[in-house]
């Protein structure tokens, strides 16, 4: 029976050698879109450690012939672009948001998930409905209303009309559908009011989609650009994206301090993406299904 | 639970009602207002100017031979051509990293990671890096055309050249997404079939077409209308990058489009009632879009 061992082999060992040029081809195209998605944001930084002069050079040097702060100590003094005050607003503005919301959220998502009451099949509907509006229907009138509550240039401007959107009430009342009832049914048993089950046995256990939504509330805050960019038009109250766009508009053709400023917009965003990577792309998964 | 049967139980309206409050005025009160301001001549900082002008907002809007009429409509196929242009890349890339990052090879999360990584940056700060990339003067493209020997264009303000540069933007930054959509789904899809495949001897193209793709149909359709809403609200990147331009003998810009548009109208110009009307139109478009694709949807599943 050895004659016909021969090919048998033969042919595993190309079916192998198959597998493993298969394999490096895959991590090869891999790599290459991993490199096209990566080179943009190496150019930006690469671009905020160069001197103006290097800019225009008749070559490109990825890495630096001088490296130089000069950019950032430059954005970060001048004060007719106050970044660190931008910076400084955008932390305010998307960390308030993301409280108020998830306080809100977390108890209306209860409500329309656990609690009875008249209207509620009826009023979540609409909630529901009008997560299909198209967002351009808002633009002028919540505009308007922004500017007669006086709330134009205040951070309110920013924060309260954001507090409306539907979003993290499906998603926190989905959540709370989906955990047992039994704990709740017990605690009642025990004694406990609406309030009591909410606060000690519900929310205990929803921190998990809590910190989800924090996490998808803040990047959308925090990455806010059009809404921003009306209600906060004064220097002082401006947040960082339109503030970039304040940058773009300040310093001709000073790439170099222009890239320094998205390096600082972009930073804690990627950090952030670093370390709760998984959070973000799970959320991305489950609610972009869910549509 | 089952209290308030006999009772009035206000209690669950603590609950909704911080939300709610906040919900009708910034929800449900703009969502009939937006349709009141488009019936007048309103600027919010001159509030004591406003006239009722009944329908002329609208009726400008379609009167063919005047400067609105040609700067909306402009627009509106300037936001054709990016969502005609754009969607085929934002479906089919996204379609086939998803299939690449889909196998059991270790360190493929890695690749997801980074691949998805564009979609956390705000608008604004790919615009810029974009911008910057496409520049005639320094920019890192035409560098390495330069080269190469091929053709060096002024990206930024020259057509098609201007739209391409929004598009590959805007492919860059959301690919991510679709793809993490696609792959959840694509991950959903039992392995004993592609097994049942494999004995079958179906070769991975063959499976692909078989059986990823129509198990991936109802995503797919979901994911094509999503896509398609959001290249209709393209407002950023042209902002950031091209400024609209180049402009046209007519008014209005190559790469304006028509969120562009109703911010210059409302937001730059003094006139927000038209931008009002301007957006009901945009609206109306983009619910009917929905509707249709939503009946049609259903209709097939």
């Amino acid at each position: 029976m050895t004659p016909p061992a021969m090919p048998i082999r033969h042919s595993e060992a190309r079916y192998r050698l198959r597998r493993i040029v298969g394999r490096v081809a895959l991590y090869a195209l891999m790599i290459c879109i991993a490199l096209i998605v990566i080179i943009p944001l190496l150019w930006m930084l690469s671009t905020s450690f160069k001197l103006k002069s290097q800019l225009f050079s008749r070559e490109i040097y990825w890495i630096p012939k001088v490296i130089t702060l000069e950019n950032y100590t430059k954005i970060l003094n001048n004060p007719s672009t106050p970044i660190t005050l931008w910076f400084r607003n955008s932390v305010i503005v998307a960390t308030l948001t993301t409280v108020a919301k998830l306080v809100l959220d977390s108890l209306a998502g209860y409500g329309y998930a656990r609690l009875e009451f008249a209207g509620r099949k009826q009023l979540f509907g609409l909630l529901l409905a009008t997560l299909f509006l198209p967002g351009v229907m808002f633009l002028v009138p919540n505009f308007v209303t922004v500017a007669r509550l006086g709330m134009l240039n205040k951070f309110s401007g920013a924060i309260v009309p954001a507090l409306a959107s539907v979003f993290g009430v499906y998603f926190m009342r989905q959540f709370f559908l989906s955990i047992p009832k039994e704990l709740e049914e017990a605690a009642a048993i025990d004694g406990a009011n609406t309030f009591q089950i909410f606060f000690q046995v519900v929310l205990p256990l929803a921190k998990p989609a809590l910190a989800t939504l924090a996490v998808i509330e803040f990047l959308g805050s925090w990455n806010d650009f059009l809404w921003a960019l009306l209600v906060l038009k004064d220097r002082a109250v401006q947040t960082l994206q339109p503030g970039l766009r304040t940058l773009q508009g300040a310093y001709t053709s000073e790439y170099g301090l222009m890239m320094a400023g998205a390096v600082i917009v972009a930073l804690p965003v990627l950090l952030l993406y670093a370390f709760l990577q998984r959070y973000v792309v799970e959320s991305v998964a489950t609610t972009g299904l869910k549509g | 639970m089952v209290t308030g049967k006999r009772k009035f139980n206000g209690v669950p309206y603590l609950f909704i009602l911080p939300h709610l409050i906040f919900f009708i005025v910034f929800v449900g009160y703009p969502f009939f207002n937006g349709l009141y301001i488009s019936f007048f001549n309103y600027d919010y900082l001159r509030p004591q100017a406003t006239t009722f002008v009944g329908l002329q907002n609208y009726l400008d809007l379609f009167r063919p031979g005047s400067v609105k009429y040609y700067e909306f409509w402009n627009s509106m196929r300037v936001t054709l051509v990016f969502v005609v242009s754009s969607v085929p890349f934002l479906i089919l890339i996204p379609l086939g990293l998803a299939t690449l990052l889909n196998t059991k090879l270790p360190g493929t999360h890695v690749f997801r990671a980074i691949y998805f990584a564009p979609w956390v940056l705000s608008c604004a700060v790919i615009s810029l890096i974009w911008w910057w990339i496409f520049q005639s003067q320094g920019g890192l493209l035409n560098y390495y055309l330069g080269a190469l020997g091929l053709p060096t264009p002024r990206w930024l303000s020259t057509m098609p050249y201007a739209m391409i540069t929004i598009v590959v933007a805007t492919v860059w930054w959301t690919m991510g997404y679709n793809m993490i959509i696609f792959l959840a789904a694509m991950q959903d899809i039992p392995a004993d079939l592609y097994e049942a495949g494999r004995v079958d001897g179906a070769n991975a193209w063959q499976r692909f077409i078989y059986i990823t793709l129509p198990l991936l149909r109802p995503v797919l359709v979901l994911i094509i209308i999503t896509t398609i809403i959001a290249s209709f609200n393209l407002l950023g990147q042209p902002m950031m990058m091209t400024r609209g331009d180049p402009r046209l003998p007519n008014g209005g810009g190559a790469t304006e489009p028509v969120m562009l548009r109703i911010f210059i109208e409302g937001f730059v110009r003094p006139y927000q009632g038209s931008a009002a009307a301007m957006s009901v139109i945009v609206a109306l478009i983009m619910m009917a879009f929905s509707l249709v694709n939503f009946r049609l949807f259903r209709h097939q599943e």
